[in-house]
């Protein structure tokens, strides 16, 4: 007895928007289930994780606050995915944005630099430094794997414990602040530094707006220009892409350098936006869970800024019932990876169909 | 023989697999419509059609990869089920695809491996391979990798996978559609050993002077039913292939008399080192193609076909610029948009993932090639109606079948993508076309199309070379035929005076052939 896929005759639009709709469902039952186990009500939890968040103004806030660096990386990796590449590595792309573009804030501490040239420069400086920073970053996975052909998977996830252990030491040696009785933390950004907040009394920063025009333009370049062409072209047909005459070692270095850009980019909004200063870590694992985002919108730039929306409930309604229920953090970094899992079988169930032989021998 | 009877009355006396009243539905389309097909023992059946008449969906019931709808296969007369290929292999059932399912990176011995039953050790495999491999002439090598074979090569490990499995009945999907003339008659002894031997053999067929060669019945299917069942041996090529389409198929047109215009593509003493362990080199080849001229290549696959092509087109560099001159401009150097700049096409023999991006509509297609003339592009983006309208040009002027708008190119049969990448590059109006198995597995009446699309292009004043292992093909279209064997080209004969049985030893490899004394390769 065993299982057999067979691939379905024809590809249903429907199927392919219910899919991860389902795999969202089952993932929720799969969630409420190790709840009962751990002996608390299923219910309270959903009421806690998905509820509430969304009728509060203030946790409204924090999920578009968190929602801002999934979907900058998450679209980012939707064009390394679209061509094939696996960057896996976003994580530690997102900790050198923060740390570079964060340096500028430190430089400038206590109105240093901003003499002749007044203060103005320097958010968009950090900004560019930022994204530099993670484009820098993951031109090493990149050219690794186009000059000498290793595997980019390897190396951008090993990059990651790099990144976090250097900012770890930078913030423990060279950056700590020498006023800061001996903690592990940098000093506080100038306000200049800081994104301001679009709201009195409110979280949502600057930086947010960043998320959904980074994916109406990914949404633009995808459909329209010749470049989002050769991505997916290189992705889906190589051999075409050869034929097509586009270098597909480019398009490579390309998309690798838009994903670190972008999470570079996210790295230092975080940083500026949120944190304000920089600590040993920057991250609880935004590059990671924007992997499930990008899969979740089924690499589409719209479907990411959604996906990120739903993923960044996942953290704010974890971070509640962390307070409310007593559940584990980790139990939300479970959840997402219950929830990747159920997204990957869902999008197969959607080509396939799935039947039982009995009895056969092969 | 002794059927023959029987045959044209009906149904043979004893079938030992037949389909009774068999309909396959997907959908609103009917696919297969009643269908009644019988094959006995000892027999060599053709199943005869266009692209799109049904055959394939005939035989992947027969093969338990597709249920039918409605009716019965019957096995030596009692009704039976095939949920799965298992269970047909189980009977005796053997099937020989068209299109190859095997694993790159494994190797011969191990791809037919995995189709044999558990009980054979992976150890013994190379020595049942070679066995069958010597008594059937085929020359696998067991130890080698999948992805360093040619086509051709492939397809012989299909027929040897099916054949160690010792088969009572035999489906063959075009097999013979990539073999020298020579060797597709040593596969016809093969095959008439195994009729022999009492096998009942489904043969599926384009090339109808083979079907004549060969089978004792021919079943004809048209749109899904069958439309006549004859003895191929009673009827001529002409009128087989008039049941098939229905409609009587115009010869394709001689080129008429035209004047050849200046050299197009010249490539002199191109020697290009293989890029993979397993390829083959180009040795000092030299050609010169001139406009109003169609040069054929002939060869047996995997003779360095595939390299010549890719350093025609640019897909690999040649290791000298003026290796390769287009209208007298070194591009030996130049990669292949740079090539299309100066206004050759190209079209690669494989169509889906090669030609066109399968998951990709024909629209987007349009811009594989396009992308850097006809204002498909501006400033970096793409120009969607005016990809959207040369799609439709094309697919007007060619006659391409499809549903939908702008649907998939997977989702188009082989024909009509051929017709559609082949149509894609002509309507680009070329100077040189360089076009490699322009009608590889495709219908009789697609490959007219195209066949005569190309002659009309040259005489235009276009210069086309095509590079083909359907003699029959190079013998229609070509003005001047070389050979490739082993990475070298021969002379170019002139196609009017040349015998198929000297380009047929060229393609073995025979020396003496070669050295006909008369045309050389820059005549006329």
């Amino acid at each position: 007895m065993r299982l057999d896929l067979y691939a379905r005759p024809q590809r249903s639009t429907l199927r392919e928007i219910l899919a991860p709709i389902g795999a969202m469902i089952v993932a929720i039952l799969i969630g409420g289930i190790v709840v009962a186990l751990m002996g608390r009500s299923p219910l309270e939890a959903f009421d806690v994780y998905f509820i509430e968040p969304l009728s509060q103004s203030y946790s409204l806030q924090a999920i578009a606050v968190k929602a801002t660096p999934l979907i900058l990386i998450g679209v980012g990796l939707a064009f390394c995915y679209r061509a094939n590449y696996w960057n896996i590595g976003a994580e530690g792309q997102f900790i050198a944005g923060g740390a570079l573009g964060g340096w500028l804030g430190l430089l400038t501490h206590d109105g240093a630099l901003q003499g002749a040239l007044g203060s103005w420069w320097i958010l968009p400086a950090m900004m560019i430094l930022g994204a530099l920073g993670g484009l820098l970053y993951a031109m090493i996975p990149a050219l690794l794997r186009v000059w000498l052909n290793v595997s980019e998977i390897l190396t951008s996830l090993m990059l990651v414990y790099v990144a976090q252990l250097g900012l770890d030491w930078l913030v423990r040696g060279p950056w700590k602040d020498p006023s800061g009785h001996n903690l592990p933390v940098s000093v506080v950004f100038d306000p200049v530094a800081q994104l301001p907040v679009l709201f009195e009394d409110g979280s949502l920063h600057l930086g947010v707006l960043l998320a959904p025009i980074a994916a109406v333009i990914a949404a633009v370049v995808f459909a329209k220009t010749l470049f989002g062409y050769q991505v997916r072209l290189v992705g889906s047909a190589p051999k075409a892409a050869r034929f097509g005459g586009f270098n597909d070692r480019a398009i490579a270095v390309a998309a690798f350098a838009i994903s670190g850009g972008l999470a570079g980019l996210a790295g230092v909004v975080e940083v500026s936006g949120k944190i304000q200063q920089l600590l040993p870590s920057i991250s609880p694992g935004y590059g990671f869970s924007a992997i499930i985002v990008a899969f979740l919108g089924r690499l589409s730039p719209i479907g990411i800024f959604i996906a990120g929306l739903v993923l960044a409930l996942t953290f704010v309604g974890g971070e509640d019932a962390q307070i409310a229920m007593h559940l584990p953090g980790d139990l939300t970094l479970a959840f997402q990876g219950v929830l990747l899992i159920c997204v990957l079988a869902a999008d197969v169930l959607a080509r396939y169909s799935l039947r039982l032989t009995m009895g056969a021998k092969s | 023989m002794e059927q023959t009877d029987s045959a044209l009355a009906g149904e043979p006396a004893s079938p030992l697999l037949a389909v009774r009243g068999i309909t396959k539905r997907f959908g609103s389309f009917t696919a297969n419509d009643c269908v009644t097909l019988g094959l006995t023992q000892g027999e060599v059946h053709a199943l005869l059609g266009e692209n799109g008449a049904g055959k394939s969906t005939l035989v992947k019931m027969l093969y338990g990869l597709l249920a039918p709808t409605e009716g019965e296969i019957l096995w030596q007369g009692a009704p039976i089920t095939l949920p799965n290929p298992n269970a047909a292999r189980a009977l005796g059932i053997g099937m020989v695809f068209q299109h190859f399912s095997l694993f790159d990176n494994l190797t011969v011995a191990e791809n037919i491996a995995l189709v044999m039953p558990q009980t054979v050790k992976l150890n013994d495999v190379p020595g049942r391979i070679d066995q069958i491999s010597r008594a059937y002439g085929m020359g696998l090598e067991p130890n080698r990798p999948v992805w360093s074979l040619s086509a051709g090569e492939r397809q012989r490990i299909e027929i040897a996978r099916c054949l160690l499995q010792d088969p009572k009945v035999l489906i063959l999907d075009e097999p013979t559609s990539v073999l020298t003339p020579q060797e597709a008659e040593k596969l016809f002894e093969t095959l008439d050993r195994l009729k022999a031997e009492g096998r009942a053999l489904l043969y599926i067929s384009h090339h109808l002077e083979e079907v004549k060669r060969l089978c004792d019945r021919a079943t004809i299917l048209r749109l899904g039913k069958v439309v006549g069942t004859c003895d191929p041996r009673a009827e001529t090529a002409r009128s087989l292939a008039a049941l098939m389409v229905g409609t009587q198929i115009a010869e394709v047109r001689a080129a008429g008399a035209h004047a050849l215009g200046k050299e197009r593509l010249v490539v002199s003493n191109l020697d290009a080192p293989s890029p993979s362990l397993h390829g083959v080199s180009l040795k000092h080849v030299s050609l010169a193609v001139k406009g109003g001229e169609v040069f054929g290549v002939a060869g047996v696959a995997g003779n360095g076909q595939s390299e010549l092509f890719a350093n025609l087109s640019g897909e690999s560099l040649a290791p000298r610029a003026d290796a390769i001159l287009i209208d007298g401009a070194s591009v030996g150097g130049l990669g292949i948009s740079e090539r299309r700049a100066r206004n050759a096409g190209f079209v690669p023999e494989e169509r889906n993932g090669h030609a066109a991006a399968p998951d990709f509509t024909l629209s987007e297609n349009i811009v594989l090639t396009g992308h850097g003339s006809n204002g498909l592009t501006q400033m970096g983006f793409i120009n969607g109606a005016a990809a959207r309208a040369q799609s439709q040009k094309v697919i007007a002027a060619f006659d391409v079948r499809k549903s939908g708008a702008d649907p998939l190119a997977r989702t188009l049969s082989g024909g009509n993508l051929q017709k559609f990448v082949v149509g894609r590059e002509i309507l680009r109006e070329p100077a040189l076309l360089v076009i490699n198995q322009p009608t590889w597995g495709v219908d009789a009446l697609a490959a007219a199309t195209i066949r005569q699309a190309l002659l009309d292009l040259c005489a235009r004043g276009v210069a086309v070379l095509i590079i083909s292992q359907d003699l029959d093909e190079l013998f229609e279209i070509s003005d001047r035929i070389a050979v490739i064997h082993t990475g070298e080209l021969s002379q170019a004969l002139p196609a009017r005076s040349v015998t198929r049985e000297e380009i047929g030893l060229l393609m073995a490899g025979m020396p003496g052939a070669a050295s006909r004394p008369s045309e050389s390769a820059h005549a006329p």
